[in-house]
């Protein structure tokens, strides 16, 4: 089976054994990481940018790094937001983009809804590296591998994604990626960052973080945007790391098996604190490893490549 | 030019006339002079509407002309065109335009330009703040004195309840109503679709359906207490219809209207992210839309308006968050209505003509709404059974940004008269 799909654009649309594919062809990628010569042809003579409207740097470098290591060439386009409120048109933008040259085009931009209309606009292959509070389908695919790889099989996992579930792009890939993987998903986190008919997408909801950790294999910790607070969506920083933080004390309480995630960067001290990122049971440092090996998968998947056993030959 | 003629063998759907079936309509000097059947209309030209419906020329009380100042949008010119199309014979022009229509000489240059450049009747509203921000009132006296019929801030609400319940007291010198926009800016903050589990799906700010409900119900409340005369505008949710239900059955001056969109679509539509589903107030979930649909079929909603909107492509054609909110709607909503109501025997003929005719005329207190004899010849054509496509380059307007376009439509206007003149034909 080949992964057939002309872009990615989320995890919404994709079935479980295409995330599966991906996932598989991820293996011999990280591999292939671990080697001292870290390089394959795949992808000679193509190029990736990678054009970012929203600063980031680790999905970004992780994309072009990603690319590298299958012979790309790269370029990265950051373009500031302030710019395009000053009439920088993102149609026009997109279409310069592609008459350079590219063949696949990464986007992160602030609005949701950004990668569908470039897909609508060019002819090159597009990646949806997060759009808005709508998708961020390889972050969850990097998390799919590395609980895939920690514990094996995905399904039947008791999954809890806490925080700002509502503006989060990295809960609602993950919410899709995990369930049609047959994971068990509660989201956690105060009602005002709970967004409405979340439940319809088939997970739990609930308002007390210590009683959804009690039964869970795993937590993922969102990070909070510190304006979120300025709108008053909660009272202050420190109530919010009180009730939802995933403090010491509360990690004490938690399983003892009890798998830490956290997409970065994370805000040490307010969502997650310094000891929970850097426990034994954490395995932030490894998802972002595994976020090189999984978008090599997908390039290598969407520029042809099949089932990832000649990676290795 | 005038002319005059004689229309035979039409069904005519008059209900203020109390006439509904076959009847010649002789038409002299831009006015009806009779109806009948089997007229004899010697030396007169005739028209033969055989298979076809005659009707008073519809009315929209909710139009952005955008001229002056935005003619990239749409102006005078093209927009009673596309309205003439459409089957309207009279529109408003909403004073949101650049100057906003805060001052006389705004009116005054609206009514010439249409004189001058437009093919059907304009009707300018006026703001009832200064530059429509819902600080100081504008010169309510002025503006009535240069032919404003009605008053709106349109786009916004007036959040200072104060300057509100001000000049819903003053207004009272003119028997005009008060046209408004329910929106409350702090609760539709930065959103952009109705908030819900399409917008939770698409990850788009959502915009709640309350922040429409409490304007609603304060509006209400203003009006009663100052006896204010207030007309809501497409109203889009099930508890704005209770709101507004509530207040008529206790006697306050309020009449209510839909849009052809928030009856017939949902905020699914969104889902792709065209941004011609972008509209405010957003596009509501299939409950609310039910019960506007109930609502229209029982009667409780006085009239249909459009809220013809129309931008430039380039402005639709980004992303989702940034396109300007609006949908063009003269060119399809005569046919969006016949096909979800009429053909679907839901509401009939006469009905439409009360909600799209006969009620925007009584709210704005300007002529039509009927063709019995002495009114003005302003009347329509149309085929009921027509089959068509709304197409983009089929739309005179200049705006294309239509949630319909791609849609199947059933029944079409086919000839517009304003004064006993064509100003419109298929």
């Amino acid at each position: 089976m080949s992964f057939s799909r002309k872009h990615l654009l989320g995890l919404e649309d994709l079935e479980a054994k295409e995330i599966i594919e991906i996932l598989n062809t991820a293996v011999p990628c990280k591999d292939i990481i671990k080697r001292e010569i870290k390089k394959l042809p795949t992808l000679r003579g193509r190029s990736v940018v990678t054009l970012f409207f929203e600063p980031s740097t680790r999905t970004r470098i992780s994309f072009e790094l990603a690319a590298k290591r299958l012979g790309a060439d790269t370029v990265s386009i950051a373009i500031n937001t302030s710019s395009v409120q000053k009439g920088e048109n993102f149609v026009d933008t997109v279409k310069t983009v592609e008459a350079l040259g590219a063949d696949f085009i990464v986007l992160r931009h602030s609005v949701a809804g950004s990668p569908q209309l470039l897909a609508e606009t060019v002819k090159c292959r597009v990646i949806n590296a997060g759009d808005g509070a709508h998708e961020h389908p390889t972050q969850a695919l990097l998390d799919l591998f590395t609980l895939r790889e920690r514990c094996g099989e995905i399904a039947g996992l008791k999954v809890v994604i806490v925080g700002d579930i509502m503006h989060s792009r990295v809960a609602k890939s993950n919410i899709y990626g995990l369930s049609k993987l047959g994971a068990d998903v509660t989201v956690v986190g105060p009602p005002t960052l709970l967004p409405p008919g979340i439940e319809e997408l088939g997970v739990r909801v609930m308002t007390d973080l210590d009683a959804a950790l009690e039964e869970a294999n795993v937590v993922n910790v969102l990070r909070i945007q510190k304006e979120r607070q300025q709108k008053g969506l909660f009272p202050s920083l420190r109530e919010y790391t009180r009730l939802y933080g995933l403090t010491k004390e509360r990690l004490a309480r938690a399983p003892r098996d009890l798998i830490i995630m956290h997409p970065g960067p994370a805000n040490l001290g307010v969502e997650i604190s310094e000891e929970a990122a850097t426990d034994p049971r954490s395995v932030i440092t490894t998802q972002v490893t595994n976020g090189v090996a999984v978008r090599m998968a997908l390039l290598y998947l969407m520029s042809g490549g099949e089932n990832g056993d000649e990676l290795l030959n | 030019m005038a002319m005059n003629c004689l229309i035979k063998n039409g069904l005519l759907v008059d209900p203020v006339a109390d006439r509904y079936g076959e009847y010649d309509l002789m038409i002299k000097e831009g006015k009806i002079v009779g109806v009948g059947k089997d007229l004899a209309g010697e030396g007169l030209e005739v028209i033969d509407a055989r298979n076809l419906v005659i009707m008073p020329g519809l009315i929209d009380l909710h139009v952005h002309l955008r001229e002056p100042g935005q003619e990239e949008k749409e102006t005078i010119a093209t927009g009673t065109r596309a309205a003439a199309k459409g089957g309207f014979t009279s529109i408003t022009a909403m004073p949101n335009t650049i100057p906003s229509a805060d001052s006389a000489s705004v009116i005054t240059f609206v009514k010439a330009k249409s004189k001058e450049e437009g093919v059907v009747r304009v009707y300018p509203v006026g703001n009832i703040t200064k530059g429509g921000v819902g600080r100081e009132l504008a010169e309510l006296a002025d503006l009535t004195e240069a032919g404003a019929v009605a008053f709106s801030d349109d786009g916004l609400s007036i959040l200072n309840a104060e300057v509100e319940r001000y000049a819903f007291m003053y207004g009272k010198l003119f028997n005009k109503p008060f046209l408004l926009h329910c929106e409350d800016k702090n609760l539709t903050a930065d959103g952009v679709m109705h908030e819900g589990t399409v917008s939770t799906r698409l990850g788009l700010k959502g915009i709640p359906a309350v922040a429409e409900e409490v304007i609603i119900a304060r509006d209400l409340l203003l009006a009663e207490e100052t006896g204010a005369r207030i007309h809501l505008c497409h109203i889009s949710t099930k508890r704005s219809l209770d709101l507004f239900r509530g207040a008529k059955a206790r006697g306050v001056k309020v009449t209510a209207e839909v849009t052809p969109h928030h009856l017939t679509l949902t905020d699914q539509e969104v889902a792709g992210y065209n941004t011609a589903t972008k509209v405010s107030p957003p596009l509501r979930p299939l409950q609310d839309v039910e019960a506007l649909q109930e609502a229209l079929i029982e009667g409780a909603i006085d009239l249909i308006a459009t809220d013809h909107a129309p931008h430039t492509k380039e402005e639709k054609h980004q992303e989702y968050s940034l396109a300007p909110f609006g949908m063009t709607g003269l060119e399809t909503a005569l046919g969006v209505i016949l096909t979800k109501f009429y053909h679907t025997g839901k509401i009939s003929l006469e009905r439409i003509v009360q909600l799209m005719s006969v009620n925007p005329a009584k709210v704005l207190n300007i002529p039509g709404g009927t063709l019995k004899e002495g009114s003005p010849a302003d009347l329509i054509l149309l085929d009921l059974n027509t089959e068509w496509e709304v197409k983009k380059d089929d739309f005179i307007s200049k705006g294309k940004n239509s949630p319909f376009i791609g849609k199947k439509l059933k029944g079409k206007n086919l000839a517009t008269m304003v004064a006993g003149e064509w100003v419109y034909k298929s």
